[in-house]
């Protein structure tokens, strides 16, 4: 994912001179195609995550359109207050890159892993907050969207996703849905490999179910949350991200604002403080968050055909 | 070029800090004595320094906003309708300055912001092309602040010459002297080692400071010290830290307006 975005930034900036890239001394391996083909417009800011975000505010001021790429956690936190004082006070296009949503650094351990950028992204006004499902949708969402005026938050998976059910498709305040059934699986982008897997093997058991994923989550996607919660029974949020402020809570306030009358159960990381690290997928798992867990999820809802 | 209007030409310290003393007093509001600090840098950089077209400015410190009011009302950017809306209800003129007002390019208030997003109005004229300067004010005590370290490095670096960082150097911060709190220790030589060009100046002599000002910076960005006194102009504020905080009683209020002349 981190190589289409670079290979589509590349292909952007070619036509746009406003696009320019600054990361925080990440990106090894990943970013060299924009550094050569672009090296007037690639600054390596240096371990200065700070200075980074208000750097990038202060060039959107001037007319560019800054891209700040680091791991999720450092981009979304070092520099917060310079988003918010910046970017987000003063309504300017920078675009913050977060590698690694969730525990995609795995064994990298907990101060790599992103469990609260969505929450911190999404109580900031005026932001949107985009996490991509797989390649195709970051390239999607990127060519429709890069030069919105409004800042942004781009919460990335590090590896290669493809998931086909989703044709590529990205629409901005948008679900994306898959299958039709009672319950209602909604996936955070980074999540909807294992909820569209989850429905596949749910489906040979004889039990249907719906996969929206929520790749555009500010703004969210409340007319396709409520048309899509009305007609159902139960309903699952599953996200590599505290319970607390990210699409689980989303979906709980839409359910609350429209008075929806549909069974909530939400899915996050409830590790403590300080647990044990190992690989994404072991972390998933600990957490219910894998393939089996969210099967079992739905099987204990009772709400299984007979 | 530069080209500056009639009411640039004709701003005067004394009638900024009359100005000032008087909005704190009717607005019952402090932090006069950093207003009254930096008040002959803006006079210096409004009057004679600053291509309004081209050049851009940020108070980094901006508890000292009042003294740019002053300053914009003076200039005719705001009126005098609108520096009497200071502290008041639904107004753009807060304690901290708010980019919806004319004449202000970022809202400010927490500080060690003003001089990365400098850096990044300087790094993008480079980028593209355009001419400018950039002057960013900051507060001695704002040093203290990381992130500045972190622009300064950046700058220093890339050798960005259009910038322009005024220290308003009065020693003193919200409780204690600078000194006390955190000694800056040698800053000339730590921002020269960085890659920074430093010079000193009298923060309350307007023809020096503007000379200084003017110059451009060749090859490296500058650091000008500014040497100041806080609450300059009142001899009972100067150099008192309960200054930073305190608003103006009616005694005080006459005696400071007699002060200034």
């Amino acid at each position: 994912m981190r190589k289409q975005f670079v290979s589509t930034l590349v292909d952007i900036a070619d036509a746009d001179e406003r696009i320019v890239l600054l990361t925080a001394d990440l990106g090894f391996m990943v970013l060299e195609p924009f550094a050569e083909r672009h090296p007037d417009r690639f600054f390596n800011v240096g371990v200065a995550e700070a200075n980074m975000i208000s750097l990038a505010a202060g060039m959107a001021s001037e007319g560019f359109i800054p891209f700040c790429y680091s791991i999720a956690t450092f981009a979304s936190m070092r520099g917060y207050e310079q988003f918010r004082n910046g970017a987000v006070l003063h309504q300017l296009p920078v675009r913050i890159v977060g590698i690694g949503g969730g525990f995609a650094y795995g064994s990298a351990g907990s101060t790599h892993h992103a469990l609260e950028d969505i929450a911190l992204m999404r109580v900031q006004p005026g932001v949107g907050i985009v996490a991509p499902a797989d390649d195709a949708q970051v390239d999607r969402a990127l060519r429709d969207h890069y030069a919105r005026p409004e800042p942004m938050y781009l919460r990335l998976a590090k590896e290669t996703q493809s998931h086909p059910e989703l044709s590529g498709r990205f629409r901005w305040g948008r679900l994306e849905v898959v299958g039709d059934g009672d319950i209602a699986i909604v996936a955070v982008g980074s999540m909807a490999g294992v909820a569209l897997e989850a429905r596949r093997r749910l489906l040979t058991e004889g039990i249907p179910t719906t996969v929206a994923v929520v790749a555009s989550i500010a703004p969210p996607p409340t007319d396709d949350l409520v048309a899509l919660l009305t007609s159902r029974t139960a309903c699952i949020t599953i996200e590599d991200h505290r319970p607390t402020g990210g699409v689980g809570s989303m979906v709980a306030e839409t359910i609350a604002d429209h008075a929806l009358s549909v069974w909530l159960i939400r899915r996050g990381v409830s590790d403590p403080p300080g647990a044990t690290t190992g690989s994404e997928d072991f972390l998933r798992r600990r957490n219910g968050l894998d393939v089996e867990g969210v099967m079992t999820a739905v099987r204990q809802t009772g709400l299984i055909p007979a | 070029m530069t080209t500056i209007s009639d009411a640039a030409r004709s701003l005067n310290s004394a009638l900024v800090r009359r100005s000032i003393i008087e909005q704190s007093r009717r607005a019952h509001v402090g932090h006069i004595g950093s207003a009254l600090s930096i008040t002959d840098i803006l006079v210096a950089l409004f009057s004679v320094v600053l291509d309004p077209s081209d050049d851009r400015f940020i108070l980094s410190k901006g508890h000292a906003a009042l003294a740019q009011y002053c300053v914009l009302e003076q200039l005719g950017v705001i009126s005098r309708e609108a520096l009497d809306t200071y502290c008041g209800d639904d107004t753009h003129l807060g304690v901290h300055p708010e980019h919806a007002l004319p004449g202000v390019l970022f809202s400010t208030g927490s500080l060690g912001h003003g001089a990365s997003l400098g850096t990044g109005v300087a790094l993008a004229k480079r980028v593209a092309s355009k001419p400018g300067r950039v002057f960013v004010l900051i507060s001695d005590a704002e040093l203290n602040e990381g992130s500045v370290w972190e622009a300064l490095m950046f700058a220093g670096h890339h050798k960005l010459d259009t910038l322009c960082l005024v220290l308003d150097n009065n020693g003193q911060q919200a409780l204690a002297p600078t000194a006390d709190v955190i000694d800056l220790g040698e800053l000339p030589k730590a921002v020269e080692s960085l890659g920074w060009s430093c010079e000193r100046v009298n923060g309350h002599d307007v023809d020096a400071l503007a000379a200084v000002l003017s110059t451009a910076g060749a090859g490296t960005p500058r650091f000008v010290i500014a040497d100041t006194v806080a609450g300059k102009g009142v001899s009972f504020m100067e150099g008192q830290v309960k200054w930073h905080y305190l608003p103006v009683n009616d005694e005080q209020y006459a005696q400071a307006l007699r002060e200034i002349g």
